[in-house]
């Protein structure tokens, strides 16, 4: 009972990013309780992803590959998991904060009678308890809290913990046979209005544009600096209400919350709530016409500029250096 | 069709907080106290519902007395009656909520029960799954569009870059996301009709759960303001030569992000 599961996410044929960090988080876990790092996959595709279950630290990958399995749904996985952690009996479960990720994790607790602590940003194992800490408040204060259910649950949030790969060879894998279950939600189909856009929750730097850039259109400042250096698109809630971009690219406390590892904000005032869902960031960079705009306060690079002035020149730049 | 929406009372957004004595609370002295937003899209959500296919719509809270306002506001906007399980959330996890919240849906009629995605200030996302899964309904979770059907609802979901479109058969949990709808205000004459509604006030006693079924699996131990950010470095951007340089300098070498 000191093993540490983590539930991994297959896209394209790879782990996801939360699921590759929330092994590493959970090996160096498994190094406090004392047991094996476990990975847990599922749909048609499971096993394939052992070898980079393994090089981040799983001994086992519990493969549970149900063809019902092949897309998310909260029935079919809640019921997979729950036969997973029936064979494991883990002290520790952690999933990746993604959006299936955050629909499973209450779901499955509920069901075990367990506790989770969602969104984490550190994770330790002491005194045999799972303590973390997390942002409350919107990141206006830290809690730490413990989980006292076996096994105790946690979700961790997208950026925080780096993935780390040790090189350890393939995970063995064991399957899991599945009964499917008699779901009463199904899903229709799957709509990506904005293929190939890369999403804020996975992006490691972010671009962000606000009620400074006047008009939709002027988003292509943004968005051309996003592409040139790899980043998502991210706006304020002032633009988003305008009709000026879609809401899935809202930062704040009614929009994602990201910890990019760079985050440039360019005609954002720094309205707490926008605050709210960036300034966990690691580096900011702030483009302002107004020396005393709130966004400062947070940002470790300023700049007081016009951002139509500077965003091009940057832009430019930014894709000299790449080419070299 | 009848709905059930749960609303949680939350420190307003702009709120300064300020970590009370014992450090595992904030302080609540001076603090205005708000729906939590994504609590009113769900509202908006089961009102519009109500207007389209008739029913009711039942308003949830368990909390300190305080949260009789939320509920009177709820009820301005178009909410046909209002629940209030009193009770101290200082140790209640939010399992707790859920078993509290689930036993208290069990008493009202109900097609569609709804929920924010969020509750602004907890941040956990936790409370509608673990409903749905003690009510053993289905879920559609984040929740940005909705359709009642015949004994079922469609819904989209919104996950990373897509939509999903999920159709499930009622009773249903659906949490809202931004974008649903766009909440109305309370109409005055909303606010005098609210004040005649009473709010059926219970404990979870009444409801048939013992403290030990309350017993928290999650704990706060502490609860700490975050570190004080050190001011950044702020330059004079009117050469925008000059700064685009300086601003690439920092994403290579500080950053590290080229
Ligand atoms: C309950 C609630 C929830 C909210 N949730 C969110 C949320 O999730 N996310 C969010 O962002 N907001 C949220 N808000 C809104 C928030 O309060 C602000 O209104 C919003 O963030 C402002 O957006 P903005 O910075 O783009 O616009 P403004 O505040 O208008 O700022 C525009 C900025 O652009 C600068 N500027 C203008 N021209 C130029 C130029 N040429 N070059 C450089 N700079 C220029 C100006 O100096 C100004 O600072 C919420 C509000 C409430 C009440
Ligand atoms: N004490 C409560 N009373 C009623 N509803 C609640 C309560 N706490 C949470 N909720 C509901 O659960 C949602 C998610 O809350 P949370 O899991 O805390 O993020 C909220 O948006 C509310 O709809």
């Amino acid at each position: 009972m000191s093993a540490v599961l983590v539930v991994c996410e297959i896209r394209d044929g790879k782990l996801t990013k939360p699921s590759r960090e929330a092994l590493s988080v959970g090996r160096r876990l498994a190094g406090q309780t004392g047991g094996e790092l476990l990975a847990a996959a599922f749909g048609p595709g499971a096993a394939s992803v052992a070898p980079e279950t393994g090089k981040l630290g799983a001994s086992k990958l519990y493969a549970v590959p149900h063809e019902s399995l092949k897309a998310y749904s909260t029935e079919g996985m809640t019921a997979a998991l729950a036969e997973v952690i029936a064979q494991t009996q883990p002290a520790v479960v952690l999933l990746g904060g993604s959006s299936d990720g955050r629909d499973l994790a209450p779901r499955i607790a509920a069901r075990l009678d367990a506790g989770v602590a969602s969104d984490v940003t550190s994770l330790e194992w002491a005194d045999g308890k799972l303590t973390a800490r997390r942002p409350v408040y919107s990141g206006r204060a830290f809690a730490t809290v413990e989980v006292l259910s076996t096994p105790a649950i946690a979700t961790c949030r997208p950026n925080a913990f780096p993935a780390e790969e040790s090189g350890d060879p393939a995970s063995e894998v064991v399957e899991v046979t599945h009964e499917p279950v008699e779901a009463k939600a199904r899903l229709l189909e799957s709509r990506s209005p904005e293929a190939g856009e890369m999403t804020l929750a996975e992006a490691d730097i972010i671009v962000s544009g606000g009620r400074g850039l006047k008009e939709a259109e002027n988003f292509s400042y943004i968005r051309d600096l996003a592409h040139a250096i790899g980043g998502a698109v991210g706006a304020s809630r002032a633009t988003v209400d305008a009709g000026w971009i879609d809401h899935q690219h809202q930062v704040g406390q009614t929009g994602r919350v990201v910890g990019p590892n760079l985050y440039i904000a360019a005609g954002i005032s720094g309205a707490i709530q926008h605050l709210a869902g960036m300034s966990t960031s690691k580096h900011i960079i702030a483009i302002n016409k107004d020396p005393e705009a709130a966004i400062f306060r947070v940002a470790d690079l300023g700049v007081v500029g016009d951002l139509f002035t500077i965003l091009p020149v940057l832009t430019e730049e930014v894709r000299k250096a790449k080419a070299n | 069709m009848n709905s059930v929406v749960c609303i949680s009372q939350v420190p307003d957004t702009e709120a300064r907080i300020k970590i009370a004595s014992g450090n595992r609370q904030i302080e609540e002295a001076g603090i205005k106290f708000i729906v939590s937003p994504y609590d009113e899209y769900a509202l908006e959500a089961a009102i519009r519902l109500k207007e389209a296919k008739g029913g009711e719509v039942t308003v949830i809270s368990f909390g300190p007395d305080r949260v009789a306002q939320a509920l009177r506001e709820c009820l301005a906007r178009g909410a046909t009656g209002a629940v209030h399980v009193k009770g101290d959330l200082s140790d209640i996890d939010s399992f707790g909520i859920a078993r509290v919240l689930a036993a208290a849906i069990r008493e009202v009629p109900h097609d569609v029960v709804l929920f924010g995605k969020l509750g602004v200030g907890t941040d956990n996302s936790l409370v509608g799954p673990m409903v749905a899964e003690l009510l053993g309904y289905p879920q559609i979770n984040v929740i940005t569009h909705m359709e009642p059907g015949e004994g079922k609802v469609t819904a989209h979901r919104e996950i990373e870059g897509a939509d999903e479109v999920i159709e499930a058969s009622l009773p249903v949990v659906l949490t809202a996301q931004k974008g649903l709808n766009e909440p109305r205000y309370a109409s005055l004459k909303g606010i005098m009709a609210a004040k005649k509604i009473p709010i059926d006030t219970k404990t979870p006693t009444d409801l048939g759960l013992s403290e030990q079924d309350l017993a928290p699996k999650v704990k706060i131990t502490s609860l700490e303001l975050p570190p004080e950010k050190q001011p950044g470095r702020k330059i004079e951007g009117s050469d925008p030569a000059a700064a685009a340089a300086e601003i690439l300098r920092y994403i290579r070498d500080e950053a590290k992000a080229l």
